[in-house]
């Protein structure tokens, strides 16, 4: 019996990223992204990426509400 | 570690979430004037909450961001008195706001249309904008597709992708819940949010492509040659 390789195709990193930057995937598949990324430079771009794609989101969270949108949903409280 | 993840609980039979332990103070008080404390307070809250309440319908249904803000408030300040006030207080008022949104996709009955994962796999934008050039002048390629979308560009995006996959997406990267509250909220296995997660994303990252060439946000063709 070998050792169990830690040895993944870009395409098997490449779904992995998001979960691998979200903590949740198993400490074996953490061991095996991060030793991808260790050589693959396209897969360090796409987990870059990946980062800046959360970031955009996340700066998607906060909007503006119209001043007669809030007012209307105040009067609503008030009425309760 | 977030007080508030486990504290929340849904009321068994209704949508409506609540602290499971402890006595709210409007209901150790009694007498006149009772009724006017919580609903001043209910009011203070959801004043203070309706920019992230309105943000959050926004991102959840195309039309009638409103009401589902509206019918969230109602359901918050009749399940307000057993809430004991703290911080978590705005995320309660969000949990109860998904709850609805939950319902009201329950009661259009739509089928639910999974996508297969291997037919999102495949597709990379990283991949697809090296490849494909957008801006072929640009040193900082990715980051600059990224920032030709504004605001109601991303809202468009995540619109167009069906329900099952946004809701999750947007609860998760935009609103900062976990996928164990997703899953409640949603009352889904914790199994299928997360492959929901998955395959949001993927066809959240194929839609922004379309959705750009579509748009104009990137030139077409006009950089070949």
């Amino acid at each position: 019996m070998g050792e169990m390789t830690t040895a993944i195709p870009c395409s098997d990193a490449v779904r992995k990223l998001w979960d691998y930057l979200d903590h949740a995937i198993a400490p074996e598949d953490q061991e095996k992204v991060e030793h991808h990324l260790s050589f693959c430079r396209r897969c360090c771009g796409e987990l870059e990426f990946a980062k800046e794609i959360r970031r955009f989101l996340a700066s998607g969270s906060s909007e503006e509400i119209p001043i007669e949108v809030k007012a209307r949903l105040e009067r609503f409280v008030e009425e309760l | 570690m977030r007080p508030s993840d486990d504290a929340i609980h849904s009321v068994p039979g209704t949508s409506i979430p609540r602290r499971a332990m402890g006595t709210a103070p409007s209901e150790r008080m009694s007498g006149i004037g009772t009724r006017d404390r919580t609903k001043e307070a209910f009011e203070e809250l959801a004043r203070n909450e309706l920019p992230g309440l309105y943000s959050l319908a926004r991102r959840l249904v195309r039309d009638g961001a409103e009401d589902l803000v509206q019918e969230a408030l109602l359901q918050g300040y009749r399940g307000f008195g057993t809430l004991k006030m703290d911080a978590a207080a705005g995320r309660w008022l969000k949990t109860i706001l998904v709850n609805v949104f939950r319902d009201q996709l329950r009661k259009r009955a739509r089928s639910v249309e999974e996508v297969a994962a291997g037919d999102l796999d495949d597709f990379s934008l990283y991949r697809t904008l090296i490849d494909e050039d957008p801006f072929p002048y640009s040193d900082s390629l990715h980051t600059d597709f990224l920032g030709t979308f504004g605001r109601e560009d991303l809202r468009e995006v995540l619109l167009r992708l069906p329900d099952i996959y946004r809701a999750p997406l947007v609860l998760r990267y935009m609103d900062g819940f976990s996928t164990k509250e997703i899953a409640r909220q949603l009352e889904a296995p914790l199994g299928t949010i997360l492959a929901r997660l998955h395959r949001g994303r993927n066809l959240f990252e194929r839609t922004m492509w379309a959705y750009a060439q579509e748009s104009g946000l990137t030139p077409r063709g006009d950089h070949d040659g």
